[in-house]
C-alpha cells in the first residue's frame, strides 16, 4: 500500500524506509515514525475494538495519553498486548496486530454487544449476574472472563532481560518541552547535576509539534542546539525514552527508561527496560499539558482525534489521517491546527467553533456558535452533523474531525503523595495545588502556561530557584524570543444537542448516559463515580476523559467543578509492564545464595539442593543404584551410626564474641548459665525472646577466659546476631562485648560415627591428642591438621553418635572434604546430607525449627528446668506466665506407631484413642517424623496436651486431609540410644 | 608442611578477572582479614597499640587509610577491618591479638569475605546495584552499601574508576553474578 496520507516534511527520515507489519498486511513507513504515524500515512484508520461494546476505534492521540490505539506490538513471547501504537516507534520488521475481537477485525462476532448497549449499560454486571448464586462460577465468570480484557498474552515466558537501578541528582528535571529544556540548561551552565527525562524518544516536547520560531530560528533547530549543549555537559545526563512514572517520599522518582522498546531485538545482556530510582534533591515537573475533547454524540468514530495531535501527526509526522478534514474547538488553539493541515496542502472543510465571537480565519468556512453533534461512517469518520447557533443543522463530508476542548496540565505527579490541584477558572483546567511533594516545582504549561514564551521562562525562573535553595548560584539565561499565543478558551465539555451516544472514556467504554446513570443512582462523589462507571480505570487512567466526566457530574449535582474535585492520582503515571517492576529478580535470581564450602564437589555429586534461607543445603549424594531418596538418606544415616560420616554444618550461624564482660553477657542471652562454662568446653543453650518463647538452640564454646564462639541454627544466624547487638548497644551498654559473625570465615564440618576419631587422628596433627580422655564430650580446642592447616575442633553431636565439628578457614574447606573421603575410605566414610540429619536428629529426639516455631516455650520442648532462676536471662521472666505454665499445656512428645507398618506423618493432629475427628477433639500435632532406618518403623515428634504426663498412652494421629489415621503410642523423644552412651564413646 | 589446596571464593585455584568494555573486574583472594574492636574504657590504649603494629593513624568513620603493608577500613564505632597481603601476613590476626592483647578484641575475617577489584567505568555498575551513590565516594572513603540485597564493605580508591567490593564470601558467586551482569549492562 502507498503511503496515501504522507505529507510534507516533518521530523521523519526518508532516507531510511522501515517494513512492518500490521494484521498480516505489509506496510512501509520511514525512521521517525511511530507506529499509529506510520499506520496514519498508509490511510490505516480502523485500529482496534472497544473494550465492551466492540465498537471501532482509531487512533485519538498523538502521545501516550492514548486510549484507543491500542495493539498488539511484536509477536510469539514477545508479544505485548495493550501497546499504544502511539508511542511506539517503528523499527524494521515491526509487526503488530489489532486487538479485543473475535472473528475478525471488521467483522468482530463481539460487535453485537453494541446492539445491546441499553441494558449493557454502567452498573450492568453488579445487577444482573446476583442471580442464580450458583451460576456465578459456572456460567457468569467463564463468560465474562472470555469476553472480558483487551489484549491476548502470549502464555510464554518474556525472554527479555529487565533491570533496575539508582540515580542520584541535585535536580530532576521531567519533560523536556520548552519548559524543560531551559530548566535544564540554567541549571546545567551552573554546574548542577542535572537528570532531563522525556518519554518521547526526542527531546522538544510541543516544540516538534507546532510551526513557531523559538530565538528566532525554527523551535525544532531551537531544539536540537539545545540539546547538543546539554550533551555537551559532563553534569547532565540526558534520558529520552524516560517516564517519570510515580513521585515518592523524600525527592525519590521513580523513572522507566525504555532501553531497547524501538529495536527489534534487544541486545544480549542489554536491559528492554531499566526501572531507575532516581534520588533527586530537586525536581521540577515541566510535563506539559494533555488536550481534552469536547464530547458530543458519536464521537468516537476513527478519524475522530484531538486537534493538537492531528496537528502533531501532520508537522512532526508528515501524516494526516485524512485528505480532508474538519476541526471542532471552543479555543484559539483548534485554529492551529486547521492553519498547519492546510499549510500542508490538506483540505480543511470547516471550523466548528463553539464560540460565537471566534475569530475568522482566512482560505476556511468558519462556523461559530456551532456544535457537531453527530457523526456517521461505520469504520470510519465519513461526516459529521453541525447544529449552528440559530438551530439550523447541516451534514459535511471529512474523513477526520480534530477537536480541542482545551488543555489540562499534567498535573499528576505533584497529586502522588495526596495532594490536590486546584481548578484555575482561567483556563478552565486543574493545575497544580500548594501540597505538591516537598522538593518539587512545576514550570510551563504544567502548571497552566501555555504559552511557549511562558514555558520558557518559568522553566529558567524555577530552576534557579531550585539551585538557590540548594545554596548552588545560577543566573537566569536570557531567554529566546518565542511565541505568546493566545488561548481564549470559553469552555465547553459535552454538546447537549443531538442523538446518540456520547463517548466520555473511550478505553472503557464510559458514556456521558453512564454519568447520568451514576449520578441517578446517587453515586456521586467522584471517587464513586469512577469505580461505578469504571471511568478513567483503563491502562489510560482517563488522561482525555476525566475533566469532562467531572464536568457533566458537576453539571448534575449543581455543584462547581473544583466542588465536585478529582479523584486521586496514583503512580505509575503511564502503565509499566510487570518486568520492570521485577528487574533481574526473576527464576533462580530472584535472591542471592549463598554456598556452603562443599557446594562445589556436591555439584559433581549430582546432590539436589534445598533452600535454607539463602543457603543452598545438599539433601543426599546418591550412589548409583538409588532410585528414590529414602534409600540414599538411609544408607547415609546408617553409615553414620556403623562407619563414620561426614556433613557440612557451615551454615549454622557462628558469633564470635569477645570482651571482659563476654561471659556476663552470654549469661544474660541465654536462658541456661555460662557464667561457669570453663575455657575449653561447650554447652548447648537456649535463648528465649522477650515474651518467653524458646527461638533459638545452639553452643557456646569458651576458647579463652574472654572469648566465646557460639553456634546458631541456620535460620536464625542474623535475627540472634541482631538481638544480640541490640542487646549489647542498648540493653547493657555498659558491657564490654564485641560481636561479630564469622559464618563463612570457617568451613565447619560434622564428623560423626564410631570410627569418627579414627578418621580424625588421620588428619589432625599428630602432636594434638584427642583421645577419649583428653578431649571429651563437649571438650573444644584449636588444632593444627595436614601439616599446620589451623582448625578449630568441638566435640559436639547432633547425630547422637561419637561426634565432632571442625572448623578450618573455608578456603580449605573443599580440600580437607575431599581429603577427608580419601583417607577415611576404609573406614567406610560417606557423606550425608540434610535429609539423613533429620532422620538422625528425629531419632535423639532434638528440636529443630519445626519444634522452635515461634510458640514454644522451653517448658513445652521439655528444657523448662534449663531456664536458671538464679540468674536474670531475657524472657525468663515472661516464661513464667501462667498461660505458659499450665501443666496441660502442650509437651513435646514421642509417638510410635501400634501398628509398626504404618506410618506417622508431620503436620498431622492428634486425638485420644477413641475421640471424633473433630476440631474440639484435638490434642495437638506432629511437628517432625521420620521412617527411622534404626528402628524399623516410623517415629515422630508431636506436641501434645499435658503430654510429658502421658506416656504410654494409645492416641491417634489424623490428618483428614490426607486420609490417614493411625494409631500411636506416646513414648520419650528419645527413640535412639536414651542413656547417650554413644556419644561419649 | 600444609598439604591442602585452597580455593578462591568462586571455586577457582587462581583468581578470576573479568574485561568488560572499558572496566575489569578481579577477584583478590589474597586478602588476610581481621576486625579490630576496641575494648570499652581501653578505647584511647587499644587505638595506640594497634596504630603502634599498624604503622599509621586509624582511619576516621567512613575513611580507609593504608600504608606500609596494612590497610584499614572503618567498620563501626571503635572497630576496623585490617587487611595485609595473605602471602605476608597471613597470620595477621594473631599478630593483632598480640599487639592489642586485652585491649582490642581481633576477629579473624580473612575467610569471611570475598573481594572484587573494580577499575575503570565504576558508575554504571554500582548505579544498576547499589541505591547509595558509590560513584561519587572520595578517594580513601569507605562505606557499607547494600549490592544485590548483600551488605557488601565498598571502599573507594579512585573515584568513579577505582573500587574493592567486598561482600560474604558464601555469597560469592551471586554478588560476582551481580556485577558481571550489571557491567555487561552498563558498559
Amino acid at each position: 500500500m502507498t503511503q496515501s496520507n504522507r505529507l510534507n516534511g516533518g521530523l521523519i527520515n526518508r532516507g531510511k524506509p522501515l517494513n512492518f507489519n500490521f494484521d498480516g498486511r505489509a506496510y512501509q513507513g520511514y525512521e521517525g515514525d511511530t507506529l499509529a504515524s506510520a499506520l496514519m500515512a498508509n490511510g490505516v484508520r480502523f485500529l482496534g475494538r472497544s473494550f465492551k461494546y466492540h465498537r471501532p476505534r482509531g487512533i485519538f492521540t498523538a502521545g501516550s495519553e492514548e486510549p484507543n490505539a491500542l495493539v498488539e506490538l511484536r509477536s510469539g513471547a514477545r508479544q505485548e498486548p495493550n501497546t499504544r501504537a502511539t508511542v511506539a516507534e517503528l523499527y524494521e520488521g515491526l509487526v503488530a496486530c489489532s486487538q479485543n475481537y473475535k472473528g475478525s477485525l471488521r467483522y468482530d462476532l463481539l460487535a453485537l454487544n453494541d446492539l445491546f448497549s441499553d441494558i449493557l449499560s454502567a452498573g450492568f454486571y453488579y445487577k444482573t449476574f446476583m442471580w442464580p448464586a450458583a451460576f456465578w462460577e459456572k456460567v457468569y465468570e467463564p463468560i465474562i472472563r472470555s469476553a472480558a480484557g483487551l489484549g491476548r498474552l502470549s502464555g510464554e515466558d518474556d525472554p527479555d532481560e529487565y533491570e533496575k537501578g539508582f540515580l542520584h541528582c541535585d535536580l530532576l528535571v521531567i519533560g523536556g518541552g520548552p519548559a524543560g529544556l531551559m530548566a535544564s540548561l540554567t541549571a546545567g551552565r551552573a554546574g548542577a547535576n542535572v537528570i532531563l527525562a522525556d518519554e518521547d524518544c526526542r527531546f522538544g516536547g510541543r516544540l516538534n509539534v507546532e510551526q513557531e520560531d523559538v530565538g528566532g530560528k525554527p523551535a525544532v533547530e531551537w531544539v536540537e542546539q539545545a540539546v547538543a549543549e546539554l550533551t555537551a555537559m559532563d553534569n547532565v545526563r540526558l534520558m529520552p525514552r524516560s517516564t517519570a512514572m510515580g513521585a515518592f517520599d523524600h525527592g525519590i522518582y521513580g523513572v522507566v527508561e525504555r532501553v531497547q522498546d524501538h529495536l527489534h531485538t534487544p541486545v544480549e545482556g542489554k536491559p528492554r527496560q531499566t526501572l531507575w530510582r532516581v534520588y533527586s534533591k530537586r525536581a521540577i515537573l515541566c510535563a506539559g499539558a494533555t488536550e481534552r475533547p469536547i464530547v458530543f454524540p458519536d464521537n468516537d468514530r476513527p478519524g475522530v482525534m484531538l486537534a493538537g495531535s492531528m496537528r502533531a501527526y501532520a508537522n512532526r509526522w508528515a501524516a494526516t489521517p485524512a485528505r480532508m478534514v474538519a476541526v471542532f474547538t471552543n479555543n484559539d488553539d483548534g485554529h492551529r491546527t486547521a492553519v498547519d493541515l492546510m499549510a500542508k496542502g490538506v483540505d480543511v472543510t470547516v471550523i466548528v467553533d463553539a464560540r460565537l465571537d471566534a475569530p475568522t480565519l482566512t482560505g476556511v468556512r468558519l462556523i461559530s456558535g456551532a456544535h457537531v453533534i453527530g457523526t456517521k461512517g461505520r469504520h470510519g469518520l465519513s461526516s459529521i452533523r453541525v447544529r449552528q447557533a440559530d438551530g439550523r443543522e447541516e451534514t459535511l463530508a471529512c474523513g477526520a474531525l480534530g477537536v480541542s476542548g482545551g488543555w489540562n496540565p499534567n498535573v499528576h505527579l505533584t497529586c502522588h503523595q495526596g495532594g490536590r490541584p486546584v481548578w484555575n477558572e482561567s483556563i478552565a483546567a486543574f493545575v497544580p495545588g500548594q501540597n505538591i511533594p516537598v522538593g518539587m516545582s512545576v514550570a510551563g504549561a504544567a502548571k497552566g502556561l501555555f504559552s511557549t514564551e511562558d514555558a520558557l521562562r518559568s522553566g529558567a525562573e524555577e530552576a534557579v530557584a531550585a539551585l538557590e535553595s540548594l545554596g548552588i548560584a545560577a543566573s537566569a539565561l536570557k531567554l529566546p524570543r518565542a511565541v505568546n499565543s493566545a488561548y481564549n478558551l470559553q469552555p465547553l465539555y459535552h454538546v447537549p444537542h443531538g442523538k446518540g451516544r456520547a463517548w466520555l472514556d473511550l478505553q472503557n467504554d464510559v458514556t456521558v448516559k453512564d454519568v447520568k446513570l451514576a449520578h441517578q443512582e446517587n453515586y456521586r462523589s467522584v471517587e464513586h463515580l469512577k469505580r461505578y462507571t469504571t471511568l478513567g480505570m483503563g491502562t489510560d487512567q482517563g488522561k482525555t476523559a476525566n475533566v469532562n466526566a467531572l464536568a457533566i457530574m458537576a453539571e448534575l449535582t449543581g455543584k462547581s467543578i473544583p466542588e465536585t474535585g478529582t479523584t486521586i492520582f496514583r503512580p505509575p503515571y503511564t502503565p509499566v509492564v510487570l518486568g520492570t517492576i521485577g528487574g533481574r529478580t526473576v527464576g533462580k535470581h530472584f535472591h542471592p545464595t549463598r554456598e556452603t564450602p562443599t557446594d562445589k564437589w556436591a555439584r559433581e555429586h549430582n546432590a539436589p539442593f534445598d533452600t535454607a534461607g539463602d543457603w543452598m543445603r545438599a539433601r543426599w549424594f546418591p550412589q548409583p543404584g538409588e532410585t528414590h531418596w529414602r534409600q540414599s538418606a538411609d544408607r547415609e544415616a546408617c553409615n553414620v551410626r556403623k562407619n563414620v560420616g561426614i556433613c557440612d554444618v557451615t551454615t549454622l550461624g557462628k558469633i564470635d564474641v569477645q570482651g571482659a564482660d563476654a561471659a556476663s553477657f552470654l549469661n544474660r542471652v541465654y536462658a541456661n548459665g555460662f557464667a561457669k562454662l570453663a575455657v575449653g568446653k561447650v554447652r548447648y543453650g537456649i535463648m528465649l525472646r522477650e515474651d518467653g518463647a524458646c527461638y533459638d538452640d545452639g553452643t557456646a564454646a569458651r576458647l579463652a577466659e574472654e572469648h566465646f564462639v557460639i553456634t546458631t541454627t541456620t535460620a536464625n544466624a542474623g535475627a540472634v546476631l541482631r538481638n544480640m547487638e541490640f542487646a549489647r548497644q542498648c540493653l547493657w551498654p555498659d558491657m564490654d562485648v564485641q560481636l561479630i559473625s564469622t559464618t563463612e570465615a570457617w568451613a565447619q564440618y560434622a564428623i560423626a560415627g564410631p570410627k569418627s576419631r579414627e578418621l580424625l587422628q588421620r588428619i589432625v596433627d599428630s602432636e594434638f591428642d584427642i583421645s577419649n580422655e583428653a578431649f571429651p564430650f563437649m571438650a573444644c580446642d584449636s588444632v593444627t591438621l595436614c601439616g599446620g592447616l589451623r582448625a578449630r575442633l568441638f566435640r559436639i553431636s547432633f547425630s547422637g553418635e561419637l561426634a565432632y565439628e571442625l572448623a578450618v578457614p573455608t578456603r580449605y574447606g573443599d580440600a580437607l572434604w575431599r581429603r577427608m573421603l580419601e583417607l577415611g575410605q576404609d573406614l567406610g566414610v560417606a557423606p550425608y546430607g540434610l535429609e539423613a540429619l533429620d532422620i538422625m536428629r528425629i531419632e535423639k529426639g532434638h528440636p529443630t525449627g519445626r519444634e522452635l516455631d515461634g510458640r514454644a516455650t522451653a517448658l513445652m520442648l521439655g528444657m523448662g528446668r534449663m531456664v536458671s532462676r538464679k540468674k536474670d536471662s531475657i524472657g525468663s521472666t515472661l516464661d513464667q506466665r501462667e498461660g505458659l505454665t499450665d501443666p496441660n499445656g502442650l509437651r513435646l512428645v514421642g509417638l510410635k506407631p501400634v501398628n509398626q507398618s504404618e506410618v506417622i506423618t508431620a503436620g498431622s493432629q492428634l486425638v485420644n484413642e477413641t475421640a471424633p475427628v473433630h476440631i474440639d477433639s484435638e490434642q495437638g500435632h506432629v511437628t517432625s517424623a521420620c521412617i527411622s532406618p534404626h528402628l524399623g518403623h516410623s517415629i515422630g515428634m508431636a506436641f501434645l496436651k499435658g503430654g510429658d504426663q502421658r506416656m504410654g498412652e494409645i492416641i491417634r494421629v489424623v490428618d483428614p486431609v490426607r486420609g490417614t489415621d493411625v494409631k500411636v503410642q506416646v513414648i520419650s523423644t528419645h527413640f535412639f540410644d536414651p542413656e547417650g552412651g554413644r556419644l561419649r564413646a | 608442611m600444609l598439604d591442602l589446596q585452597s580455593i578462591t571464593p568462586l571455586w577457582g585455584e587462581t583468581p578470576r578477572a573479568d574485561q568488560f568494555n572499558r572496566l575489569t573486574i578481579t577477584e583478590v583472594p589474597n586478602q588476610a582479614l581481621a576486625s579490630l574492636a576496641l575494648r570499652k574504657g581501653r578505647e584511647d590504649e587499644g587505638r595506640k597499640a594497634a596504630e603502634a603494629m599498624l604503622g599509621f593513624a586509624l582511619p576516621e568513620v567512613g575513611r580507609h587509610a593504608a600504608a606500609g603493608s596494612y590497610a584499614a577500613s572503618w567498620f563501626a564505632q571503635d572497630q576496623w577491618l585490617i587487611s595485609a597481603e595473605t602471602s605476608e601476613h597471613e597470620l595477621m590476626s594473631y599478630q593483632l591479638v598480640d599487639a592489642v592483647a586485652g585491649l582490642a578484641s581481633v576477629t579473624e575475617q580473612t575467610d569471611g569475605w570475598c573481594r572484587f577489584d573494580l577499575e575503570g567505568m565504576c558508575r554504571g555498575v554500582f548505579e544498576r546495584l547499589s541505591g547509595v551513590n558509590l560513584a561519587a565516594m572520595e578517594a580513601g572513603s569507605a562505606t557499607r552499601a547494600l549490592l544485590e540485597h548483600l551488605s557488601c564493605m565498598v571502599i573507594c580508591f579512585e573515584t568513579a574508576s577505582h573500587y574493592s567490593v567486598l561482600g560474604p564470601r558464601s555469597y560469592a558467586r551471586s554478588l560476582h553474578h551481580a556485577l558481571e551482569t550489571a557491567a555487561r549492562s552498563a558498559l
